[in-house]
């Protein structure tokens, strides 16, 4: 018996093209696996030619110029991090009188655990976790199901749609601010407050015409084969969006996780706006009132913490960053 | 009705029901709101007014607007002196290495990915103005300073700018090498039987090739720094003297920044302003993007 799942091994093999912006012009025999391999780690020649590369004057120069980038890249790039990090275990005494000497008076391994309880930075990490998450998800309802309808499903009324969402795009977050503040104050047919709910951040994140415009990009781009065999397979429109469209969509639903996670990890503005009782308060919007209050060995801590997540979720998906930030990265306006 | 249902119109209004929701609420209604308001006196308390074009007479007459369009070029400005030419020349340079690439554009990428409320209190702490303080410290090293860096008008834009570029930078050196990585290598291998050498082809092949991408680089950085605000916000409040208040911050100001209420209509007022500035970049930025990923 066929069912619409048994149809899945029809995917080609390699992951679809994440592609939004240009196609990479890579000779099309290649797998696409390969061809992006071979672009990320080994491009089949720069600038300077083979030849050119043999001649000693240029080959000490070009040795040269790796080594000082390098060295400029850690001190500029990594420096700094690597500055908080020892700040982060040394006393305050130290960081203040002697800010680049190495633990003068030893290490102080108390702070984390101090800024950790004392100082309720669990709390805080608690909320900013809850709020990436929650924002994470209504991101990716709202894209993957619009996207669905207005790539696959296709309703009459979707051109006009689709236009209406990529207007937004023109219109900066700036515009906003004040409108969607009143309007979470006192929403329509809700009549409750939404300020100091993660629900204020939650859904306003999920109107992001990017992500409609990434998935939608990609869905077209799926063989619509497939979903043709799917329906004279007997699959409704759920059973194919949840059994074959998003097993599909991998690639782009790790983009668009990635922009939703970050982008709400990092977000200041909004949230302070919105969530005033430091209860509900993310690390973001926290963490400026406690350097005001907070003792300094600890307020360093404390930054080092916050910033260790998107640091190590960074490290684990460094291809899929620095692949979503080569396609020009989020659209801010 | 029924031939709709049968056709699967129901199933497809489902699935746009969370768009549909979310925009509607989130998106088009505060749009249209924003248009209204900044016509209207708003208050919270008594019902709104209609004012006509009063809100962007009271914002142009204000002195502060004049000096937050200043500043904010001039953050601009700087930012473009910092921040353009350096992640292209870092992003050539890498372009030619060929181990550790990924190493290095992972380093490059890393301040990017340090939440930017983090890095600007860091920073923060690094500007302290004594002696001992961590970049006077380093430049003391040198017989330079010890500068006032935050607390001087003179200095706290450059210094607000300074961070901007290392918390933003690497995200321009990957796009760069995504970029070069797309030239295509049959070029050089012409240049190099033309006898061209390392420097006119990077003048003669790579910039002309990187053209469309420098454009779109240039605009989004326009219309990242003229919405800045998390910067002068942390680092200094605008001050000293409003020397480093934005329009963004002017806004914000406008709205939140009273304790006996916000002016909506001037904030409203102003934000259009901005918009309609930078909505033109975005329609250039879309535009170019656009005809790239087609042609």
């Amino acid at each position: 018996m066929s069912t619409p799942t048994s149809i899945r091994p029809v995917v080609p093999a390699g992951p679809q093209p994440v592609a939004v912006e240009p196609a990479p012009r890579q000779p099309a025999r290649w797998s696409v696996r390969r061809a992006r391999r071979r672009a990320d780690d080994q491009p089949p020649r720069g600038i300077v030619s083979d030849a050119e590369r043999r001649t000693p004057s240029v080959r000490v120069a070009l040795q040269l110029i790796h080594a000082t980038l390098l060295a400029l890249l850690l001190v500029i790039g990594l420096g700094p991090i690597l500055w908080l990090v020892k700040a982060s275990i040394s006393t305050t005494q130290d960081t203040l009188r002697s800010p680049m000497a190495l633990f003068p008076s030893g290490v102080d391994w108390a702070n984390l655990a101090t800024a950790w309880t004392r100082v309720h930075i669990d709390l805080h990490f608690a909320n900013s976790m809850i709020i990436a998450s929650g924002s994470w998800l209504v991101q990716l309802i709202v894209a993957t199901t619009g996207g669905y309808a207005l790539s696959i499903l296709r309703p009459r009324y979707g051109p006009v749609l689709y236009w209406l969402v990529l207007s937004t795009l023109f219109v900066p977050a700036v515009v906003l601010l004040v409108p969607l503040y009143l309007t979470v104050l006192d929403p329509p047919l809700l009549g409750v407050s939404l300020i100091n709910t993660f629900w204020a951040v939650w859904l306003p994140a999920g109107a992001n015409a990017f992500n409609v415009l990434l998935t939608k990009r990609f869905f077209d781009n799926l063989p619509r084969e497939i979903f043709d065999a799917a329906r004279i397979d007997g699959a409704g429109p759920y059973r194919i969006f949840w059994s074959v469209l998003l097993p599909m969509s991998r690639p782009i639903l790790g983009v668009v996780s990635v922009f939703a996670f970050i982008a709400a990890w990092k977000d200041f503005l909004w949230p302070l706006l919105v969530l005033p009782n430091p209860d509900v308060q993310p690390l973001s919007v926290r963490l400026p009132t406690l350097a005001r209050s907070t003792e300094l060995d600890v307020l360093l801590a404390a930054l080092m913490i916050s910033a260790l997540i998107p640091m190590v979720l960074f490290l684990v998906f460094q291809r899929t960053f620095l692949r979503s930030a080569g396609l020009s990265g989020a659209l801010k306006g | 009705m029924r031939t709709w249902v049968r056709r699967g119109g129901l199933s497809t209004l489902v699935f746009l029901l969370p768009l549909l929701v979310i925009f509607g609420v989130f998106s088009w209604l505060p749009i249209v709101r924003a248009a209204v308001m900044s016509v209207q006196q708003t208050n919270l308390v008594t019902a709104p007014k209609f004012v006509g074009l009063e809100n962007f007479q009271s914002v142009l007459a204000d002195p502060l607007f004049w000096t937050a369009v200043r500043n904010t070029g001039v953050f601009a400005l700087i930012a473009l002196v910092f921040g353009y030419p350096i992640p292209l020349v870092v992003a050539v340079l890498m372009g030619e290495v060929r181990r550790f690439r990924g190493l290095l554009s992972a380093i490059a990428y890393l301040p990017v990915v340090v939440p930017p409320v983090v890095a600007v209190l860091m920073w923060k702490f690094f500007y302290d103005a004594r002696p001992d303080g961590v970049f006077n410290t380093i430049l003391g090293w040198v017989g330079l300073g010890p500068y006032r860096w935050l607390q001087s008008a003179t200095t706290a834009m450059p210094s607000l700018v300074l961070e901007a570029t290392w918390a933003a930078a690497g995200g321009t050196v990957i796009i760069y090498l995504a970029a070069l990585i797309g030239v295509p290598a049959e070029l050089y291998d012409a240049a190099d039987v033309d006898g061209a050498s390392i420097w006119q082809k990077i003048w003669h092949v790579t910039l002309p090739q990187l053209r469309g991408v420098l454009l779109v680089t240039l605009i989004l950085q326009i219309i990242g720094t003229s919405q800045v605000f998390l910067e002068p916000f942390l680092f200094t409040g605008g001050g000293p003297a409003n020397s480093t208040l934005t329009v963004l911050l002017l806004i914000y100001n406008y709205a939140f920044g009273s304790s006996l209420g916000g002016d909506y209509g001037a904030a409203t007022a102003l934000s259009l302003m901005l918009a309609v500035f930078l909505a033109a970049l975005s329609a250039v930025y879309f535009w170019l993007t656009r005809s790239w990923s087609t042609s």
